[in-house]
C-alpha cells in the first residue's frame, strides 16, 4: 500500500485551487505525504506557491515559507543553518521546491550554491518544463520541438530550438550524494527515492516529470498516462545516482514510439502536420533512444 | 572600557556581542574587513554562529531571511552593488516583516564604477520598509548595531534595519571605541524569541499571495509599524543612554543650534566635519548650528521641522541625489517643511561623490557664498575643466 494511502491526512490540504488534472500538485503531495511532517518547504514562486496560499487560506500542514523566484534554496539555507543552530537539524528536515524554470533558469546561481556549500536539504524540481504560472512560456527545461507560447510553431518555427538542459547532470557536477528522478506516473517509485534522498545527508536533488494539461494541451484525464508514455519511450528516463554512480533504472520491456507519447498534446501538434514534422519526430526517437542506451533502459 | 579599533572591528565586535544565530556574506570592498573578522571570530570560537559564505549579495540577504523566518537572530553586512542585488530580498524581508540587521558600508554605484564613498547605495532602498540609520562616528556605529536588534525584534517595528556607515572613512578608520561587556549586551538585548517561526510542532505559512482584496491592508500595516517606529527609536535610545551614558541623537541630533540663523543639515560621517567648521564659525560669531539625520527611515519629519523652525538658512549637504530630482534628503526637508510658517532659503549641495575628498574649506566656502540666488541643486568642487574637456553635456 502507498504511503498517499496509508496517510490519514495529506501534508497538503485539498482545499488549493490547481487545476484539475493537475501533475505539480499530485507530485508535490506525494513528496510531502513521503516526508512526513517533520519538515519545513521552502517554495520558489510558481503555479505550486499561487494555487496553495491565497490568503487567508492555505493549503499547507507544515511548516513552509515563500519568499521570491529564484531564492527557494538560499532561503532553505538559511532555514537548515538556523535548525543547525538550534540543534533541531535532522530531526526536521528542510525541502527546497520550485519549478523547472524556477529550478534551471532564474534559480540555479542560489540552487548551485546551496549543493556547492553542503547543505543538508533536499532539493525538488516540479518538471512541467514550461512557465505555466505566467503563460507557458518556455524554459531551459521545455523539450525539443515543443510550442509553448514564446516558443511557439509557425511558417518559420518548428517550436522550441533547444534540447532540454540535463539538470541531474548539472547535480551531479556538484557531487551530490543523491540525484534522482522520478514520475506522478510511478507514485511508489516517487516516494521510495523522497524517502532514500531524505535519510541521506548532504544535499540532494530530485526532478519529478509532472504533467501539465494546460501548458501541455491534452485532456485532464490523461495527465498519468501522458507521464508514463513519458518513461515508457525513454524520453523521461528514471534513475538515481547515490555518490556518483548510477544505481537504478527503471526498466522499459518494450519501448513505445515517441510518436505515441507526442500524438495527444497540442504542444507537439505541428509535428504531425507534414514532412518537416515528421523528420522531427525522427530527432526525438532519436534522443529517446540515447537515453535508452546511455542508462541502458531496455537491458 | 575603551578600544583603539578600526570601525570594522567595532561593528563586528557589536554583532557579536548581539550573538547573531546566522551570519551570512559575500565579500565586496569597502564591507570586507566586517566580515573577515567575523569570520575569523566564529573560526577561533569565539562566536557561536553559523557562517554561511555564500556565491552573492542576493543569497546571501535571502539566507538571512530563512534563518530570521527560523527563529534565528542573522546578521550580513554589504554596499554598493551588493545592495542592490539584495534590493528584491530587502523588500522581501521587510514585507515579511523580519527583523535582521545589515551593516551597509556605504559606497558609490556603477556606472562607471567606483569602489569609495558616497550614500548613493542606501538611497536606492529609502523605499522598502527597512529602517535605516546613519552613524556619524566609529563609537555610534558600535552603539547602533546593539540599538538596532533591539528596535527591528520590537513587535510594534517587526521590520529590519540598515545600519549605514560611509565606506572607508568610517570602515578603515581607527577611532577609540567605549566598549560594552557581554553582560551588559544581554541585559539590554535580550534573546530573539519570535511568537511566530517556521516550526513542524506549529505549522504555518510564511509569504502568502495577497490579492487586491488584502495587498494595500498589509502595506498600511507597515506604513503604521514605521511611525511607530520613531516612538520605539526614541525609547530604546534614551534606554541605552541611562544603561551607557551615551547618546548621539534618536530620530535626529542637533548641535549648537539654539538661536541659529543657518543650519547646515547632513547624515553619516560629514557630521563630524560639519560640527568642527561650526565651532569655529561660532566662535566667530556667526549664529550657525548642525542637524544630524540620524534616522532617514522612518523620516523624522516632524522632528526636523521643530528643529528648524525659526532657521533662515538651511543648507543640505548629500553625499547622494535622485537623477532627473535632485537632492534627496533636501527635497525630503523641503517637503516636510511645506507645513511650517516659515519659509527659509533652503538650497541643496551635493558633495564627495564617488569619495570625492569633501575638505573643510570647501564647506565653509559654500557657506560663505551661500544666498538665496543660489540654484536648487548645487555640486561642491565640481571640475568644470574635466567636464569641458571630457564630457559631453548638453546644453538644457
Amino acid at each position: 500500500m502507498s504511503q498517499l494511502a496509508e496517510q490519514k491526512e495529506n501534508l497538503i490540504a485539498p482545499g488549493h485551487n490547481a487545476c484539475a488534472g493537475c501533475g505539480l500538485v499530485l507530485a508535490a503531495r506525494l513528496v510531502l505525504n513521503a516526508a512526513g511532517p517533520d519538515v519545513i518547504v521552502t517554495n520558489a514562486t510558481g503555479c505550486l506557491e499561487v494555487t496553495s496560499t491565497n490568503y487567508p487560506y492555505s493549503a499547507w500542514r507544515v511548516p513552509w515559507i515563500h519568499s521570491l523566484f529564484e531564492n527557494a534554496s538560499a532561503v532553505a539555507s538559511g532555514i537548515e543553518a538556523s535548525l543547525k543552530a538550534q540543534g533541531k537539524l535532522g530531526k526536521v528536515k528542510v525541502i527546497a521546491q520550485g519549478g523547472d524554470g524556477a529550478t534551471a533558469d532564474i534559480g540555479m546561481m542560489c540552487l548551485s550554491g546551496m549543493w556547492e556549500r553542503g547543505h543538508d536539504i533536499l532539493y525538488v524540481c516540479y518538471d512541467n518544463e514550461a512557465y505555466m504560472n505566467t503563460g507557458i512560456q518556455r524554459s531551459s527545461l521545455t523539450p525539443f520541438d515543443a510550442s509553448t507560447s514564446t516558443s511557439p510553431s509557425g511558417k518559420a518555427s518548428l517550436g522550441n530550438p533547444t534540447l532540454k538542459k540535463d539538470m541531474p547532470a548539472i547535480a551531479l557536477a556538484h557531487r551530490l550524494p543523491y540525484v534522482a528522478t522520478a514520475s506522478v506516473a510511478y507514485p511508489q517509485d516517487l516516494e521510495k527515492k523522497v524517502k532514500k534522498a531524505l535519510s541521506i545527508t548532504g544535499p540532494k536533488y530530485l526532478q519529478i516529470h509532472s504533467p501539465c494539461p494546460l501548458g501541455w494541451g491534452f485532456k485532464t484525464a490523461l495527465t498519468i498516462k501522458s507521464a508514463k508514455l513519458a518513461v515508457q519511450t525513454g524520453l523521461y528516463p528514471l534513475f538515481e545516482y547515490e555518490n556518483g554512480q548510477l544505481i537504478s533504472v527503471r526498466k522499459i520491456a518494450k519501448p513505445q514510439p515517441v510518436e505515441a507519447y507526442l500524438k495527444d498534446q497540442l504542444r507537439f501538434r505541428h509535428l504531425f502536420k507534414n514532412e518537416e514534422g515528421k523528420k522531427q519526430i525522427e530527432k526525438i526517437q532519436e534522443l529517446a533512444n540515447q537515453n535508452i542506451k546511455k542508462y541502458g533502459l531496455t537491458g | 572600557m575603551k578600544k583603539f579599533w578600526e570601525g570594522s572591528q567595532g561593528v563586528a565586535e557589536a554583532v557579536k556581542l548581539c550573538n547573531p544565530e546566522v551570519i551570512s556574506a559575500y565579500p565586496i570592498t569597502p564591507q570586507t574587513h566586517i566580515v573577515e573578522r567575523l569570520s575569523q571570530m566564529v573560526a577561533d570560537g569565539d562566536l557561536k554562529s553559523e557562517f554561511i559564505n555564500v556565491e552573492s549579495e542576493f543569497s546571501a540577504a535571502s539566507v538571512i531571511l530563512g534563518a530570521s523566518a527560523a527563529g534565528s537572530r542573522a546578521y550580513s553586512a554589504t554596499t554598493s552593488q551588493g545592495l542592490l542585488l539584495m534590493a528584491e530580498v530587502l523588500f522581501n524581508l521587510a514585507g515579511m516583516r523580519l527583523p535582521v540587521v545589515i551593516t551597509c558600508a556605504n559606497r558609490s554605484v556603477s556606472a562607471p564604477i567606483n569602489i569609495w564613498n558616497d550614500q548613493q547605495d542606501a538611497m536606492t532602498v529609502r523605499d522598502s520598509g527597512i529602517i535605516q540609520f546613519f552613524a556619524e562616528d566609529n563609537q555610534e556605529v558600535y552603539d547602533l548595531h546593539l540599538q538596532a536588534y533591539k528596535m527591528a525584534e520590537d513587535p510594534d517595528v517587526s521590520l529590519p534595519v540598515i545600519v549605514n556607515m560611509d565606506g572607508f572613512i568610517l570602515t578603515h578608520a581607527y577611532e577609540p571605541i567605549e566598549t560594552i561587556t557581554q553582560k551588559e549586551a544581554d541585559e539590554f538585548l535580550p534573546p530573539y524569541s519570535p511568537d511566530r517561526k517556521l516550526d513542524p510542532a506549529q505549522p504555518g505559512t510564511f509569504g502568502v499571495v495577497a490579492d487586491p482584496n488584502w495587498y494595500m491592508e498589509t502595506r498600511y500595516a507597515m506604513q503604521k509599524s514605521q511611525e511607530a517606529a520613531k516612538r520605539v527609536i526614541k525609547k530604546i535610545t534614551r534606554e541605552f543612554k541611562q544603561k551607557f551614558g551615551r547618546f548621539q541623537g534618536d530620530l535626529i541630533e542637533t548641535y549648537r543650534i539654539e538661536g541659529a540663523e543657518t543650519v547646515v543639515v547632513a547624515m553619516g560621517s560629514l557630521v563630524g566635519t560639519l560640527k568642527d567648521l561650526i565651532d569655529e564659525e561660532r566662535d566667530n560669531g556667526k549664529k550657525i548650528g548642525v542637524l544630524k539625520v540620524r534616522c532617514f527611515r522612518p523620516f523624522p519629519e516632524e522632528e526636523i521641522r521643530e528643529a528648524l523652525k525659526d532657521v533662515e538658512n538651511i543648507l543640505v549637504f548629500e553625499k547622494a541625489f535622485c537623477l532627473g530630482l535632485g537632492g534627496i534628503l533636501y527635497h525630503e526637508i523641503r517637503s516636510a517643511l511645506y507645513m511650517s510658517s516659515c519659509r527659509p532659503n533652503l538650497k541643496c549641495f551635493v558633495v564627495g561623490l564617488g569619495g570625492r575628498d569633501i575638505p573643510k574649506t570647501s564647506l565653509k566656502k559654500t557657506l560663505d557664498s551661500f544666498g538665496p540666488n543660489l540654484p536648487d541643486l548645487n555640486f561642491v568642487d565640481l571640475k568644470e575643466e574635466q567636464i569641458k574637456e571630457h564630457l559631453y553635456v548638453p546644453v538644457s
